[in-house]
């Protein structure tokens, strides 16, 4: 086993564009769950609406690049109100009924014939995104060192840009929530008749909460399709979103640093995870394929498989995750 | 936790033995052993149950063989002579297309066994020729095992056409709405449960379409290897033991396969959490991961083809006053009818019933006054998931996927949200008008958009009504 490679490969994947983008997800999903206690079970509906609110532009309207970064907010904007309208006023759980109803919704519209000529269908869309990487001061096509890490010059690019986004985002998420804002939103998350009983809007906070985490979502799917190169579809299914969740809980929620961590430790694991089994030796692979059928297919699917026992798990025994306070997870919504 | 505390007595030794005797922890870990011993013995018996059939499951190779859709396009002239047509363009979603070539014969390779759409190019055919009946430029096809499917598209001599009659909208109409009501049916086995389980914890079971999944991919097992053929030395026993059983039988099987592991969810799982005083919202969470576990458990072992059962699976539709049904799709509208009778009736009449609809009325109330609410909550949890099972057996009659849960989730909730969360009444009327609305819809909407009509429901019952048709209007926000 060559576990200088396998090194190399989760070193490389904890600074890279996954942990950007899922970051950035989840950083919208904290302030959704994790600040304000939203159940927001189609995360990535907010992502898709970035990435198509930029693809369409593009592709269907042929307008600018930067004109497209503009509608992906404009998208989420309107998603935003679309899920947070009818469903806020009520108990949580209805948003999470209706946000994993539109999240699966959306995939099946973008990719449906009838929408073909607007969002490409299940080809999905692609070339849209020249005048981000026109911009790079790095050559694309060449490899770059640093010590462990080896990048691509374009794959440089997104993740200088990307690691800034973040980090700018995180350090005014910080800010925001310790400002009177963020407070009042913990107060309707704590107990929502005392905060409306001070006089707070508890409606219009949580609306507020909901466009504020989706365009923070919008933005990882912008990053994430500039960083594919192509918006597909089926790209943006619900697995997105539970491991966003994953990755919110191990790092713990109302955190402002934690979706970063969680990331960072949530694709180190699985790639090192992943390398592992895919290195094991002949035999052993042998055995392991006659027993429990691992293939290499399932190799890739065992990843779910992970984050579906990982959220059942912290959500029993620790939902403040690694660098929560139990208290501000004592929630309860009844 | 200590799993298998009771082998360990008799084999680590003296020291062991000395520590679960003299210490206080130790007491503790012998009393929590034997207390769940025969009960975590089931479950794991269950457990094991589950796992190996789904072994047994992966173990069949699918049916890799040059299968195919295939077809003849002719016309009768007015003289009564057959003519060919050839140029035109047929094809599979997903699977490519054809032209016709001068026998007027198509033949398209399709990947596997399942549900496939013919689609004829109607711009391609000659200008005399045209369909029969113009809505129809498609066919649903059901692929079984190890046969070519031979699909017949009906066209007729352009130039004595007529406008299309009234009558086939009218037929249309009435085929969609015969469809939707089975499928609401359908909708109404995977929805009680739900909404039930809903109304006596309060929880939103966000796995409940796993258990869906869970019934079809059971009954294929049950049907392919019989109760227990998957394990290898029991195989060559008589039918509904080992070597694959009757659909029937695998369906009943197959509930109560259901009903096992709906008890074992809320009896090691989600019973737990509650006393330990896990939130609701933290108990949504875990419904998420397991339905996100279960179904990549499913897919591991099941592998993402498109399957059949191994009877049944294809059938001719007969024609009953316009209305083009095949028999297994009356059998399984009249025993889900059958079965949503016996459950509407226990609920009003029998003493359990009775007691899980108190208990989702007012939970304080019905425990004061002596229901034991544990008990309904895993009566409610058993039956509930025994009903899912029943649905994915349904839906399996058309195809067996590992995801065949989660493509109805959708339907599921805006059922349950329409009806009123936590009403058993309410899930049933809404499951039904949700179907007949979602194939309705296809009349005005291309089906492939017809999803939007549950969100739609969804949004709209929750801004105008979002107490659904029976709950009790109270404050839910």
């Amino acid at each position: 086993m060559d576990w200088g490679f396998i090194f190399e490969r989760t070193f490389s994947t904890m600074i890279g564009p996954e942990v950007v983008i899922y970051a950035l997800a989840a950083l919208g999903l904290n302030i959704h769950f994790g600040y304000t206690g939203l159940l927001n079970f189609g995360h990535v509906a907010f992502m898709a609406s970035g990435a198509y609110g930029l693809g369409v532009s593009v592709y269907y309207f042929h307008w600018n690049f930067w004109i497209g970064l503009g509608m992906a907010m404009v998208y989420s904007v309107v998603l935003a109100l679309i899920l947070g309208i009818p469903t806020l006023r009520l108990r949580a759980d209805y948003l999470g009924l209706v946000t994993i109803a539109a999240s699966e919704t959306i995939r099946i519209t973008v990719r449906s014939r009838v929408m073909k000529p607007i969002t490409g269908g299940a080809e999905g869309i692609s070339e849209f995104s020249k005048p981000f990487y026109d911009l790079s001061p790095f050559e694309l096509g060449k490899f770059y060192n640093f010590g462990p890490f080896r990048y691509l010059g374009r794959d440089l690019w997104v993740l200088v840009v990307g690691w800034t986004i973040l980090i700018l985002l995180t350090l005014m998420v910080q800010q925001v929530m310790r400002a009177p804002w963020g407070r009042a939103l913990r107060a309707i998350r704590e107990d929502e008749d005392a905060a409306r009983s001070l006089g707070k809007n508890a409606y219009s906070f949580k609306i507020q909460s909901l466009l504020f985490g989706g365009a923070i979502g919008a933005v990882a799917g912008v990053v994430q399709v500039v960083q594919k190169g192509s918006i597909q579809a089926d790209g943006f299914n619900p697995t997105i979103t539970f491991t966003i969740w994953m990755i919110l809980i191990i790092g713990g929620p109302a955190r402002p640093w934690s979706p970063i961590a969680g990331s960072m430790i949530y694709w180190s694991l699985i790639i090192f995870v992943e390398n592992v089994l895919r290195q094991l030796s002949p035999q052993t692979r042998e055995t392991l394929e006659n027993t429990i059928k691992l293939s290499d297919i399932n190799i890739g699917q065992m990843r779910y498989i992970i984050v579906g026992l990982g959220l059942l798990l912290l959500a029993r025994y620790r939902p403040q995750g690694i660098f929560g306070s139990r208290e501000e997870m004592a929630l309860d919504d009844r | 936790m200590c799993f298998g505390c009771g082998s360990k007595v008799e084999s680590s030794g003296d020291d062991f033995r000395e520590f679960l005797e003299n210490t206080r922890l130790g007491n503790v870990l012998t009393n929590l052993s034997n207390r769940f011993q025969t009960l975590r013995k089931i479950f794991i018996f269950a457990l094991l149950c589950i796992f190996l059939s789904l072994f047994g499951v992966s173990r069949t190779s699918a049916a890799e063989s040059d299968l195919g859709i295939s077809g003849q396009l002719k016309y009768r002239t007015a003289t009564g002579e057959s003519v060919f047509v050839t140029g035109v363009t047929v094809s599979v979603e997903g699977s490519g297309s054809v032209t016709t070539d001068e026998t007027g014969s198509f033949r398209i390779p399709v990947p596997g066994p399942g549900e496939y759409r013919v689609l004829l190019d109607t711009s391609t055919l000659p200008d005399t020729v045209s369909l029969k009946d113009v809505s129809r430029d498609f066919l649903n096809v059901n692929l079984s095992t190890n046969k070519d499917q031979v699909v017949i598209f009906a066209l007729q001599d352009g130039s004595k056409v007529a406008s299309p009659e009234s009558t086939f909208a009218l037929r249309r109409v009435v085929q969609l709405s015969v469809e939707g009501i089975k499928f609401g049916l359908y909708l109404a086995l995977a929805s009680v449960g739900l909404s039930l389980i809903f109304g006596t914890t309060g929880l939103v079971n966000f796995a409940h379409a796993e258990l869906v999944t869970f019934g079809n991919l059971m009954g294929f097992f049950f049907n392919y290897y019989g109760f227990a053929g998957a394990i290898g030395f029991l195989a060559p026993l008589p039918a509904p033991l080992g070597s694959g059983s009757n659909l029937v039988i695998a369906a009943a099987l197959t509930m109560v396969a259901g009903g096992i592991l709906g008890y074992g969810l809320n009896r090691f799982i989600f019973r737990p959490a509650r006393r330990s005083g896990v939130s609701l919202l933290a108990q949504m969470v875990m419904t998420i991961g397991g339905s996100i576990l279960l179904r990549y458990i499913f897919l591991y072992f099941f592998t993402g083809g498109t399957r059949a059962y191994r009877s049944y699976s294809a059938q001719r539709a007969n024609e009953f006053l316009g209305i083009f049904l095949t028999p297994k799709d009356i059998a399984s509208m009249l025993v889900s009818v059958v079965i949503l009778l016996i459950i509407g009736f226990g609920l009003k009449r029998t003493r359990s019933g009775r007691a899980m609809r108190a208990v989702s009325d007012n939970r304080d109330l019905s425990e004061s006054s002596g229901i034991d609410v544990e008990k309904v909550i895993s009566q409610v949890w058993t039956t509930g998931a025994a009903l899912a099972s029943l649905a994915g057996i349904f839906l399996g009659l058309d195809a067996v996927t590992w995801e065949s849960g989660f493509r109805i989730l959708l339907f599921v909730f805006a059922a349950v949200t329409l009806g009123g969360l936590g009403t058993a009444f309410g899930a049933l009327f809404g499951a039904l008008i949700v179907g007949l609305v979602i194939n309705l819809s296809t009349l005005f909407i291309d089906v492939e958009l017809k999803n939007m009509m549950a969100l739609l429901v969804l949004v709209v019952v929750l801004m105008f009504k979002p107490q659904g048709l029976f709950g009790r209007k109270e404050r839910i926000g």
